[in-house]
């Protein structure tokens, strides 16, 4: 069968790829740059295509309360937003894993802090990957750099998010939102019934029937024997993701003196600084996080007795680095390579840096 | 005593819809009343099986535990939005949230507004007091001018505090609610009268006819520190007159 | 191959949807494709440009800072991004408004006065399907089929009826392309 071939921007690969892979829900609020996820599935009619419900709330607050509320009931919800809004979504958040279900979320990154700018930024790495909200918590972090990566994590993130029972976001950035790339849809799936809602989630909010105790969905234990216990499960499934999850992609590591880490948007550029360093005669590699947590710590390990030196490349002050170095744990020097306020550094940029970190002159 | 255990000489019996569990409410406060009339209500109704009820932050947080309907905990404020999303999703189901003043009224208005603005098909119960329990006797943003607090110590000031918000009045005004009263649950007329009203609500949320709002006036006696029955007599002194019940919007009959 | 271009002018000239049937036409010829716009407030009557990339490899980086080709179509564009034309590159640009024209002497230089013709022809709206024209027939590296086609996907169904007009208008483009310069 002929595969159908879109271009499309990020934004609208999300929002294609929810409808198509059966999504329940979508509740979000407009924010630059990342507005088209709503703009898309509104204008698609998904609750004409698939009966998926669209809304567009009063508040980003709200959005990820409606998400708690319909992963509560076992369906298939997302939110999207941008950094400002990501942050007033962290309550939310934190109930959501608290409470263990599963539901995605995508941060189309902007520079900040504050308001920022509304260009691409990598700055939100920490907030997404060591929790973000209140409490000893992880959110499951795919960073998609391209669109069509956008568009398959959606579906990956849902599969992700069921079979652990925990929130998954999709940690992009305005550039990947904004831009336009080649994308080859998947068929569309048709929505879980009510029976198969039951079958998959049978702790979900779907009505007490007769053969089974009611259902409770809450984050609350007042018992702090019992919440230490609840803590530790959670833990134990961090632990397994980091275990059984962890996804990353090489460039030329084979033979790589120098390597290079990075996600996203700034993997894109890297990708292109790898090739220009060989030109150059420098044997640059490139790790390319695809799950930021579970993070590949176990591989940057092992690399670390390979390479003669390290660079994260990141549009923040230095935030995945710190997981670099804890992962090579000072076997290896490892540097940060950045720009802020939502400028993407030049390949040229990058080399300069390794030159300047490692090999000197 | 087992000879007595007849059914010819049942006069009460708990409601199926409410579990086993025991009560953590101080005595005399009128959230045990409440529950066990909106558990009559979903039983009479029979929709015990597709009733999804949300819990707020405060003293019901527990509610949960009380109700044998699926529950879900939200979080402070925000169970309209949670009832919002269960509502679309569930279009039959009986979707309904229970919240305190606090939570609906200051860090959930937005919510309850808009809820109600565009008229989710749920029922609220609002239960007012006053104050906020849980944490210990705070100024609720329905605290009474003059009413002490344990942040209001000198009664509430309203040039420095601001004015009782009249959220029920407020939630009537907008398109989306159907039917907007507010009752009261200290003595048995009382209760009767409220659990019509909330039987009412819950047919009507049954019928799709939006938003449903049932306020139930309430007293807090250790929030307030007075006996049960100085509470109760304070609160029909003192509250009703300012949140004064009765039905405030009432949908045409057919 | 790989055609590596920028578009740049003023936002409401249809900057960004050139680029996108531009990316599209390629796309059916089975090439990879990114397209990069500049966005925000400055897309409102603001300046707006758009990087766009046709390649037969997988694409790296959708950001560039040097082009093979640069489409000019307004002065502060041409300020911008004389300069990031490759050696040996391309600039095309329409001549209305522009006080300095390129001075470059290692490009090639083109001309194609888009927004006259426009008027002239009365289909202000098709003034980017001239210039696109323009492009098409200096590089050929999309066919007008896939072009035609570019234009179906990319625009709304209640546009389609302006398919021909537009076709009309990349021809126009093709007949009053000028050379400046050439290598």
């Amino acid at each position: 069968m002929k595969k159908e071939l879109r271009l499309m921007k990020g934004n609208e690969a999300v929002a294609e790829a929810a409808i198509r892979a059966g999504a329940d829900g979508y509740f979000g609020y407009p924010i630059t740059p990342q507005s088209e996820v709503m703009e898309h599935l509104m204008s698609e009619k998904p609750h004409e295509r698939t009966g998926m419900v669209v809304l567009q709330a009063e508040s980003e607050v709200a959005a990820i309360n409606m998400v708690y509320g319909a992963a509560g009931a076992g369906k298939m919800a997302m939110t999207s937003s941008s950094s400002p809004g990501i942050s007033l979504k962290q309550e939310g958040l934190s109930y959501i894993a608290g409470a263990e279900l599963p539901c995605l979320v995508l941060n189309v990154v902007r520079g900040g802090p504050g308001l920022g700018t509304i260009q691409p930024g990598q700055s939100d790495y920490f907030q997404a990957v060591k929790g973000g909200g209140h409490g000893d918590y992880k959110l499951i972090t795919l960073a998609p750099s391209s669109v069509q990566e956008m568009y398959d994590f959606v579906e990956l993130g849902y599969e992700l998010a069921f079979k652990y029972r925990n929130p998954v976001m999709l940690l992009s950035d305005g550039a990947i939102g904004q831009m336009m790339e080649k994308v080859e849809l998947t068929e569309e799936k048709q929505r879980r019934s009510h029976e198969e809602v039951i079958k998959q989630c049978p702790w979900a909010t779907t009505g007490k029937t007769p053969d089974r105790d009611h259902n409770v969905i809450t984050s609350l234990e007042l018992d702090a024997t019992k919440q230490e216990q609840v803590n530790h499960k959670i833990q134990a499934k961090y632990k397994e993701l980091e275990e059984k999850e962890v996804r990353f992609e090489e460039l030329q590591c084979e033979d790589a003196e120098y390597l290079l880490i990075a996600y996203g948007t700034s993997a894109r550029i890297a990708q292109k600084a790898v090739s220009q360093a060989r030109e150059e005669g420098i044997k640059l590699g490139l790790l390319r996080p695809i799950t930021l947590f579970p993070f590949p710590k176990k591989r940057l390990a092992e690399l670390a007795g390979q390479v003669k030196g390290m660079l994260s490349v990141e549009m923040s002050a230095g935030q995945m680095i710190e997981d670099v170095k804890l992962a090579v744990n000072g076997k290896v020097p490892a540097e940060h390579f950045g720009r802020l306020g939502g400028i993407i550094p030049s390949g040229e940029e990058i080399i300069e840096a390794v030159r300047k970190n490692f090999i000197g002159g | 005593m087992e000879d007595i255990k007849q059914p010819e000489n049942l006069v009460y019996k708990k409601s199926e819809v409410m579990t086993d569990k025991v009560l953590h409410y101080c005595p005399g406060c009128g959230h045990g009343t409440a529950h066990r009339l909106i558990a009559e209500v979903i039983e009479e109704l029979g929709i015990q099986e597709k009733t999804i009820g949300i819990a707020p932050v405060g003293c019901s947080v527990l509610a949960y535990d009380y109700f044998n309907v699926d529950f879900q905990e939200a979080a402070h404020g925000r169970a309209p939005a949670l009832a919002t999303a269960i509502s679309r999703l569930y279009e039959d189901h009986a979707v309904f949230t229970y919240q305190g003043d606090g939570d609906l009224a200051a860090i959930g208005t937005a919510e309850t507004i808009h809820a109600c603005n565009r008229g989710e098909n749920i029922v609220i119960v609002f239960v007012n007091n006053g104050i906020y329990g849980m944490t210990g006797g705070q100024m609720a943003p329905t605290t009474l001018e003059g009413m002490k607090s344990s942040t209001s110590p000198y009664g509430r000031d309203l040039k420095m505090m601001g004015n009782p918000l009249k959220m029920t009045e407020l939630v009537a005004q907008l398109p989306g609610t159907h039917y907007v009263t507010r009752q009261a649950v200290h003595k048995p007329g009382k209760a009767r009268k409220a659990k019509k009203a909330l039987k009412k609500a819950f047919q009507y949320q049954q019928e799709k006819k939006g938003t449903q709002v049932v306020e139930i006036v309430s007293n807090c006696n250790s929030g307030w520190k007075m006996t049960p029955n100085k509470a109760n007599e304070w609160m029909e002194e003192n509250m009703f007159p300012f949140y004064p019940l009765g039905d405030i919007k009432v949908p045409e009959e057919k | 191959m790989t055609e590596e271009l920028i578009i740049a002018g003023f936002g409401g000239q249809g900057v960004l949807s050139m680029g996108k049937i531009l990316a599209y036409s390629a796309m059916m010829q089975g090439k990879e494709v990114s397209w990069m716009p500049s966005y925000g407030p400055e897309m409102r009557g603001g300046t707006a440009n758009v990087t766009v990339i046709l390649s037969d490899d997988r694409i790296s980086s959708p950001i560039l800072d040097t082009f093979d080709t640069a489409i000019i179509l307004n002065q502060q564009s041409m300020d911008k991004f004389e300069e990031s034309v490759k050696p040996g590159g391309l600039l095309l640009y329409d001549g209305n408004g522009i006080t300095r024209h390129p001075e470059r002497k290692d490009i090639n230089i083109y001309r194609v006065d888009a927004t006259d013709e426009a008027s002239k022809i009365g289909m202000a709206k098709v003034f980017n399907m001239i210039v696109l024209g323009a492009y098409v027939k200096l590089k050929e590296l999309v066919k007008m089929d896939d072009v035609v086609e570019g234009l179906k996907k990319s625009l709304p169904k209640r546009y389609h009826h302006m398919i021909p007009d537009n076709e009309k208008a990349i021809h126009r483009g093709m007949e009053i392309l000028q050379e400046i310069q050439k290598l």
